[in-house]
């Protein structure tokens, strides 16, 4: 059976290309069919925002790309609630269907799956 | 044990050095590298043209050496490589880039390569993630 993948992403869309670099590990592994999900944590949350506007830093906008997730397989989705409440992110506002997560269902997350990487 | 070993901080970064030890490490204790996978800045490694000053470690070249001596499969992301300037003498070619430098022993392709390893290792070891 193929080890399960819990990929964390910890960076803001605008902070250089850490956060798409992120996603392209998952859609990668998505177009394999490989089992894997997605944590938003710390300032990864901040990808999670509706109204961008990335074009004013030059920069192309990353929602679309994180909402290509659920067609390449990926739909185990989870944010961190307390990253958004400490960024004062609206949890009920976000781009993408995500289940939050307390510190026990982080900690729980991290239990379930095989290989972790944090980007 | 078969390990899977991932850098994502440049050449200058600790967690670089950590990971050509841990590499090392790896080897003299009897195990085997399934494959070393650089992505986002740690594709700087593969680069040839990374200079140190003569009385500091050239963590680059030992990466070379080590590669070459040991016959290491040694993947550097492509998409994240062209990113960055790390370019094989095809990709400067594809590109219209006037120089390539991408040392000999590394091979650039894609993130399927950083999954195919991670299922047939046993462990996988990240370096120098956030």
């Amino acid at each position: 059976m193929a080890k399960s993948l819990l990929l964390i992403s910890r960076q803001a869309p605008w902070s250089g290309p850490g956060a798409r670099e992120a996603l392209d590990i998952a859609l990668a592994g998505g177009a394999f069919d490989l089992p894997l999900a997605m944590l938003f944590l710390d300032d990864g949350v901040l990808q999670l925002t509706q109204a961008q506007q990335p074009a004013q830093l030059q920069q192309k906008d990353l929602t679309a790309n994180l909402q290509a997730l659920p067609m390449f397989g990926v739909e185990a989705l989870y944010a961190c609630n307390r990253s958004l409440f400490e960024r004062g992110v609206d949890s009920g506002a976000l781009n993408l269907p995500v289940e939050l997560l307390d510190e026990h269902g982080l900690s729980a997350l991290l239990q379930r799956y095989d290989l972790v990487i944090t980007l | 044990m078969k390990f899977a070993i991932a850098l994502f901080a440049p050449p200058h970064a600790p967690s670089a050095r950590r990971a050509l030890r841990f590499a090392q490490a790896v080897l003299a204790g009897g195990h085997e590298i399934t494959r070393l996978f650089f992505y986002q800045d740690g594709v700087h490694s593969g680069s040839h043209n990374v200079v140190t000053p003569q009385d500091e470690l050239d963590l680059s070249a030992e990466w070379r050496e080590f590669v070459r001596e040991q016959q290491l499969d040694g993947v550097i992301c492509i998409a994240a490589a062209l990113r960055r300037g790390v370019l094989s003498s095809e990709e400067a070619e594809r590109h219209s880039r006037p120089a390539a430098n991408l040392a000999p022993d590394w091979e650039l392709s894609g993130l399927g390569q950083l999954h195919e390893a991670m299922q047939l290792a046993d462990r996988t070891i990240c370096f120098g993630g956030h």
